[in-house]
Parts: structure tokens; C-alpha cells; sequence
């Protein structure tokens, strides 16, 4: 997923007693039952990689996904729970090998038949090597996956050897590993099921994808709008409310804005931070601002020598109370982020995984501790922290800025912390993936899937995907592995907080403030809420 | 003329080169682009070689550029990340930012010139002071804020426009826009006029040709005017290429979809087959507005000749 780079999201804590009302009733012969014909617009972004369910890594792409086609799971927007959605039954003995059924009577938009082989096609494709799919890694757990996708080399297979079709309606997979979690992270985008048109005229598709959800592409006009329309005949159980939606490209999520006030527009999903003081008076209720799964924080380079000494430890935990969490989110966040208190994000719930305060004193501000606990360390390696972060987007150089301000006051130093902008996401993004840095760096995560193993692994495992800090604990990695192998999902989650508090000990990464979702919308609408990717739940929209 | 038209043309080829690949250069210098297609996740690395190789990261920069042009000369300006052929992102974006130039031209020619003869022949006047200062704040405020107040003013506040140009961009919605991408320029069109018409103004051949009788209008049309344009005409055909690539801002503003909204998206995105393949447009139009300039001044003045 891509980070959070947008500043616009944001929370405060009224707002979710907002959202609360606003996503209340359900609807059933409320209040004004809406207009089930009319089509809303909303603001979009053109997506960054081709619109394929493996390929799109990206929150806007993602949102037309989750709009046009459903998977085995769904998860609920309110709770963030894994549903059973196209899946009758997911059943495993051994938390390694899985038997899949399909339900009965789905289809695509375009009449073909949703079957056990419409999603072992789509697990393969996506996974091929050859078909440079981005998210191919969420394959990784198929055992064969290593032979279609080899780190180096051409593949050696076309399909995985983990996959089997058993009949019309049931597959079986096989992991090359115990994962108990693998059901929750099948309603994540790239799971879904494709049609055969997908293949068979590949460009065709592209232009005008045809999927199974609630809504269905009637045009699309690359770099400048989607038109959706309500697929009327939709088998699930979560059908559209409303006749369509129309989603128009912005350049500037000002712009949109500005339509929204003027009448032009009716739902905006990213409200611009420049707009965020005034948006409860332009507004007022159709304002919302709900926590989603993104989290920030500071990550370090521990393959440089300098941060991988014994006392590195204390620098870390040093810099950490050094920062004024509540104060930053208040004033240049306008209250819209939360402090963290760990590592995951309190969208995962207390069942989930979150756990308020893990963190402990070491993510409380206290200037005279701080500054105790880097003299001991050693002191700042060279001297001084260099904070490195992509300029280009979203506000980073404000908070870097005031981060590196909390830092010189509470270490009183003047030169103990500057900002290092890159110009561009990607070169930032190059130098990080590279070991390039010699300092801490800003690093967002936005969640897959709404489990703690995905706050955890991908980022601080030993070599993983986005461990970009090259950080290693044998402890850290034997506890994952032990909390994937546990079948009990309270035991697993007990287990990831094992884990986390060894990330904790170790300050691999320090935890800065949750990031919010933010929507805007004009009175057409109502029953407008962000599920806990932060994206609207459109079909549940209703319209006049 | 013909021979010159020729050489001016055989001229353009080094500078073409020049530039082109002085923008490669630059776009390749921002570093590996692959790195930021995977968001925040690092892309797998054999996913990364395979798009590397698939866009041709793989080789070093001169069999790179040579690859690129090579192709651009039978028409393949190549493929942008979204998967997207660059020519087909070209035919979507320039004939809307070619609109709003046209528009930013006509109104910087319209009222520009008009408003530059009016002060020019009135000196010192109560309109002249006006006009002046009036001029002297356009340039003064950046085209941001000038567009942003009057997409609220007359967007938001009045209801007279919508605050967005619709994605087919009609010549009807990209009026307020083609304002306030030309005002700048369009206060020096005033001056520059208004200064060289006060200076021709007591130039011998107007006094001839008021003393022959002429009327005025014909006075000031033909022949205080004609040799007046000429500065004026240098500015506005430099002006050309200079509102087709700058119209980022205004673009952002307005939410058009033109070349200043996908060269934006190519820098940020580090799309590399994106920017140069519209700055290499750019660059031709820049050359050719200039040539076409020059011919003018033969037209405006038949003094000037070339060999």
C-alpha cells in the first residue's frame, strides 16, 4: 500500500462522535429514504499504475477497486472485521492448508459465472513474474510461489504449485508456511476473482473494467473521470443505494474543494489542510473525520554503524521523549492526528490488536529525561540527527520541521536536529529502499489488511518487504512466527503485542501519531462514512 | 526569404538535440523512478528489475537517450507508468492547453494592444495614470492569487462560473482561466505598446502622414501601429511557448487537464518518458513561434530584410 503522504487526513475526536451519528440509522425506512436513481460525483486522483487488482498499490486505484468487484472476504466498514463475502466456507486443520468454497449465484457484471478457477486464475496472474504485477508479494504465502515469482532469474513456473481448482466451486491452497491470519487478509484487492475477458482482451479490459461488485464502469476516460453505474442485478448483499457515481479527476485536491462549496461537486475524501480551519463552518455536520489505518513514524538507519551501537538504543528512546506529540498534532495538525502510543493503529480495536499505551513513557514528552537518556546513549551520532523526508508531497517539511524543533528545546541545542527534504517521493523512496541514509527517516504505513501482523512484519521482520531500516531481533522474529502458527486469534494477537513490546524495548522505530480520514460532502448526501482504509463506503451512500 | 526560412530551420536541429537532452539528463539525475511505484513498500526486487527492464532503466543513460530518440523520430514517445502511450496522453492534453493559449493570446492581443495605444496616445492623462497602475498590480500579484480570488469571487461566492473546467474544456469555460493565465503578460503587452506607440507618436512618418491628411484612425491604424508591434509582436510570439508550458499553475487552479497538469504529474511521479516527451513538443513550438516571429517583422516592417 502507499504510505500516507497526503497531510490533509486528519481527526479530532469530536469527529467521531460525528461519524458516529452521520453513518448511524442504517437507513431501512429512516429518514429521508434518498433517491435510489440518482448518481453522486466525487473527487478522485488519477491512479499511478495500470487499474489491475495486483497492480494497484495506491488508495484512489484501490477505491475503484473496492467499488467494482468483491472477494472472498469483505471487511466491514465500521469495525474493520474480516466477512465472509463470496467465501461459504474457509475451513483448515493446520493453519497451512485451506479449502475454499465459493458461494453459489455470483457472477461478474458481464453474465460469466464466478468460480473456484475465476480466483485460482487471478491468485496466478497476479503472482506471474512476468506480468510485473506490484502486490505480487501478497502471494508470497503460496507454497510455489518462489518457482512463478524467483528473486532472481525467469520463472521456472506459470502457476502456483499451491493451487488447486476441486471442483467448480472449491479450491484447496496450500502455504509454504503456517499462517493462522491468511483468511482475514483475503478481502485485501488483490484476492478478487477475474473474468476470462481479463485475459482474452487484456487492453479492452483496462479500458473499461468489468469486475462483481455493486458497481459496474460505465465509461472511463483516463485522466479525467470514471463513470459508475449501479449494477442492478448485483447478487451480494451490500447493493448500491444509490444510482451511480461519477469520479472526476482533480489536480489539486483545493480545486475540488472549492466545487464542493460551489455546488459543482458532492463528496471530496481528502479535505486540503489548508481548508482544515474552516471546513467545520462550511460545513458544519457534513464533516467527518474518522481514524484509518495509517500510523507515522521515525524510522532509523540500523545498518549504519553509528545507530547500531549498544547505546543507540537510549539515543532512540531519547529522541523519542524528546518529541512533543500533543503539542505538534495541535498546532500544526490542527488536532486532526492523534499521538501514537504504538506501533498498530486504534482502528484494529482492542480484540484487534491495538493497545493504547504500549509505548509507555518512552512516547510521553519529558524534556529532562530526553535529555538524560542521550547523554547516556553516548550522544548523537556525529552530533546531530538529520531528518530525511520527500518534500514534494503532503506537508512533511512543517511537521519535520517542528519535530526537529521539540528536539533542539528539550536536548537544548540548537543544531541537535535539522530537516533533509529530497525533491521527490521517488528519489526519497530510492535512497531509503537503498540504504542510502545516514539518518532517521519519515516512514508512513498505511494498512493492507486490518491485522496487527501487518503493522508488524512487513516493517520491522528481519529483512521484510518494508523493513527499510534493515532492523533485525531474532526474539521479534521468532515471536511473529510463533503468533502466525497460533490458530486462537486472541492468543495471536497477544502474541504480535509480544512482539511489538520487543520493537518497543529496542525503539526500532519511533511511533509519531495516527493519521486520520477525512470526507466532505454536500446536502444532497447523507449517510456518507470512511471505512478503515479511509476510503467512503460509496455503495452505502444514499443520494437527495 | 526562402533560403533564410531554411537556414532558420537547419538551426533548430541543434538546439532541439540540445535540449532534449539536457531535460533526459536532468529527469535521469532525480534518480531511480521504479523506487517510487511501490508507495511505501519497497517494490520486490525481481518486480523491479522486470519494470526497469520493460522501460529500459537497465542501460546507461546515452543508449538511453539515443533509444528515445531514435524513437521519437518514427513517433513513439513511449509509455508512461499508468501503462498509457505519451502520445496519446499528448492528444488529450495539448489541444486543451492549445484553447487556453489561444485565449490567453486573444485577450492578451485584445485588450493588451488595445488598452497599450489608447494610454500610449493619451500621455499623462487621468487613463493613463489609471491604466498604469492598474498594470503595475497585475504584475504585481502573483497568478495564484489572481486565480484563486476570482475562482471564489465568481465561482463560489456569485455562482457565474463553475469553479472547475469540465474535462472537454470548451472554449466557453476556459475564458476566466485564459484571463488569468494571460494577465501578466498582458500588463507588459499594455506597456510595451503604450512606450513604443509614445515614442513613434512623433516620429517623422506619422507627422507626414498627418500632414497629408489622412484620417486618424487610419493615421494610428497603419502606419503609428504597424511600426509600433514590432517589440510587441516579439514579446507575444515568445509568449507562446512560454503560456504553453507555464500554465501549471493556472491548470492547477482550474483543474485543467492539459500539459501543465501531466508534466506536473511527470516530475512528481519522476515519469521520464512523460516529461521529455513534452518538452520535446514544447521546445518545437517554442522554435517555430520564434521563426514565425521573425518572418513577421518583415511583414510589420518591410525595411527589414533577409538575405
Amino acid at each position: 500500500m502507499r504510505g500516507a503522504t497526503h497531510a490533509g487526513r486528519a481527526a479530532c475526536a469530536v469527529a467521531v462522535a460525528l461519524a458516529a451519528t452521520a453513518c448511524g440509522g442504517g437507513g431501512d425506512g429512516g429518514e429521508g429514504s434518498g433517491d435510489v436513481g440518482a448518481v453522486l460525483s466525487s473527487s478522485w486522483t488519477d491512479p499511478q499504475n495500470p487499474l489491475e487488482p495486483a497492480n494497484t498499490n495506491e488508495v484512489q486505484g484501490g477505491k475503484v477497486l473496492s467499488m467494482i468487484f468483491r472477494g472472498l472476504k469483505q471487511y466491514n466498514p465500521k469495525t474493520g472485521a474480516a466477512e465472509d463475502m463470496l467465501a461459504e466456507k474457509i475451513e483448515t486443520s493446520d493453519s497451512r492448508n485451506y479449502t475454499i468454497t465459493v458461494k453459489d449465484g455470483w457472477t461478474f457484471s458481464n453474465g460469466e459465472k464466478v468460480t473456484a478457477q475465476s480466483f485460482v486464475d487471478a491468485w496466478n496472474y497476479g503472482a506471474s513474474l512476468k506480468n510485473n504485477q506490484k502486490n505480487a508479494y501478497f502471494f508470497s504465502y503460496i507454497e510455489g510461489y518462489d518457482k512463478v515469482h524467483p528473486e532472481k532469474g525467469g520463472q521456472s513456473a506459470d502457476t502456483m504449485s499451491g493451487l488447486k481448482v476441486v471442483d467448480e466451486r472449491t479450491f484447496t491452497v496450500r502455504l509454504s508456511q503456517k499462517f493462522s491470519s491468511f483468511p482475514d487478509t483475503l478481502g485485501y484487492n488483490a484476492f478478487v476473482p477475474l473474468p476470462r475477458a481479463f485475459y482474452d482482451d487484456h487492453a479492452g479490459w483496462l479500458a473499461k473494467p468489468v469486475g462483481n461488485g455493486p458497481y459496474a464502469v460505465e465509461s472511463y476516460t483516463k485522466g479525467s473521470e470514471m463513470r459508475l453505474t449501479k449494477w442492478d442485478t448485483y447478487p451480494g448483499p451490500d447493493a448500491a443505494r444509490n444510482g451511480g457515481v461519477t469520479l472526476k479527476v482533480y489536480t489539486d485536491n483545493n480545486t475540488a474543494y472549492t466545487d464542493l462549496m460551489a455546488g459543482n461537486l458532492d463528496l471530496v475524501d481528502d479535505v486540503p489542510a489548508q481548508q482544515l480551519k474552516n471546513v467545520r463552518s462550511d460545513l458544519g455536520d457534513r464533516y467527518l473525520n474518522t481514524p484509518a489505518g495509517i500510523i507515522q513514524t521515525l524510522a532509523f538507519p540500523h545498518y549504519d554503524k553509528e545507530w547500531n551501537t549498544a547505546g543507540a538504543v537510549k539515543v532512540r528512546k531519547g529522541l523519542s521523549r524528546a518529541i512533543d506529540r500533543e503539542q505538534i498534532t495541535a498546532t500544526i495538525f490542527h488536532k486532526t492526528r492523534t499521538p501514537a502510543t504504538d506501533w498498530t493503529s486504534p482502528v484494529l480495536g482492542k480484540d484487534g490488536g491495538y493497545k493504547a499505551g504500549l509505548c509507555g513513557e518512552w512516547c510521553r514528552y519529558d524534556a529532562a529525561a530526553a535529555k538524560k537518556l542521550v547523554k547516556e546513549g553516548g550522544g548523537l551520532p556525529g552530533g546531530q540527527v538529520k531528518i530525511t523526508y520527500n518534500a514534494d508531497t503532503g506537508s512533511h517539511k512543517l511537521w519535520v520541521d517542528a519535530v526537529c524543533n521539540s528536539i533542539n528545546n528539550a536536548l537544548g541545542n540548537d543544531r541537535a536536529c535539522v530537516g533533509n527534504p529530497i525533491g521527490t517521493f521517488a528519489d526519497f523512496r530510492s535512497k531509503s529502499t537503498t540504504q542510502k541514509l545516514s539518518g532517521p527517516f519519515r516512514a508512513g504505513w498505511q494498512m493492507d489488511y486490518p491485522l496487527t501482523q501487518n503493522f508488524l512484519q512487513p516493517l520491522y521482520y528481519t529483512n521484510a518487504s518494508s523493513n527499510d531500516g534493515k532492523w533485525s531481533s531474532e526474539e521479534f522474529d521468532r515471536l511473529v512466527d510463533e503468533a502466525n502458527a497460533e490458530t486462537d486469534p486472541a492468543k495471536a494477537v497477544e502474541m504480535f503485542q509480544k512482539a511489538e513490546e520487543v520493537v518497543r524495548d529496542n525503539m526500532a522505530a519511533i511511533p509519531l501519531w495516527y493519521q486520520n480520514g477525512s470526507a466532505g460532502w454536500s446536502p444532497r448526501l447523507s449517510n456518507v462514512s470512511l471505512n478503515p482504509f479511509s476510503v467512503p463506503v460509496y455503495n452505502e451512500i444514499k443520494v437527495g | 526569404m526562402g533560403r533564410y526560412v531554411v537556414r532558420r530551420l537547419l538551426q533548430m536541429v541543434p538546439v532541439f538535440i540540445g535540449a532534449t537532452l539536457l531535460i533526459f539528463l536532468m529527469v535521469n539525475v532525480m534518480g531511480d523512478p521504479v523506487a517510487g511505484l511501490c508507495g511505501d513498500r519497497q517494490c520486490d526486487a525481481a518486480t523491479a528489475a522486470q519494470l526497469r527492464k520493460e522501460f529500459g532503466l537497465d542501460q546507461p543513460v546515452w543508449q538511453q537517450y539515443l533509444t528515445y530518440m531514435g524513437n521519437v523520430f518514427t513517433g513513439d514517445f513511449g509509455t508512461a507508468f499508468n501503462g498509457q502511450e505519451v502520445t496519446e496522453l499528448m492528444s488529450t492534453a495539448f489541444p486543451v492547453t492549445f484553447r487556453l493559449t489561444v485565449v490567453a493570446i486573444l485577450f492578451e492581443i485584445v485588450i493588451g494592444i488595445t488598452l497599450g495605444v489608447l494610454t500610449g496616445l493619451r500621455r499623462g492623462h487621468p487613463v493613463d495614470t489609471g491604466v498604469l497602475l492598474l498594470t503595475l498590480v497585475v504584475i504585481s500579484v502573483p497568478t495564484f492569487v489572481t486565480g484563486l480570488l476570482l475562482q471564489l469571487l465568481l465561482g463560489v461566492e456569485w455562482g457565474w462560473i463553475r469553479p472547475s473546467v469540465s474535462p472537454a474544456a470548451p472554449f466557453g469555460e476556459l475564458l476566466l482561466p485564459g484571463l488569468v493565465l494571460a494577465s501578466v503578460s498582458l500588463a507588459y503587452v499594455t506597456r510595451l505598446t503604450r512606450t513604443s506607440i509614445a515614442e513613434n507618436r512623433r516620429a517623422d512618418y506619422v507627422r507626414t502622414a498627418i500632414a497629408k491628411g489622412l484620417p486618424r484612425h487610419r493615421v494610428v491604424t497603419r502606419h503609428l501601429l504597424r511600426n509600433s508591434l514590432i517589440p510587441v509582436v516579439t514579446f507575444i510570439g515568445a509568449d507562446i511557448g512560454f503560456l504553453m508550458g507555464g500554465a501549471i499553475v493556472t491548470e492547477r487552479i482550474f483543474n485543467i487537464h492539459g500539459v501543465g497538469y501531466q508534466l506536473y504529474q511527470g516530475i512528481l511521479r519522476q515519469n521520464t518518458q512523460t516529461v521529455v516527451g513534452f518538452v520535446t513538443v514544447l521546445v518545437l513550438v517554442f522554435l517555430l513561434c520564434n521563426l514565425v516571429v521573425d518572418l513577421l517583422y518583415a511583414v510589420l516592417d518591410p525595411r527589414i530584410r533577409y538575405a
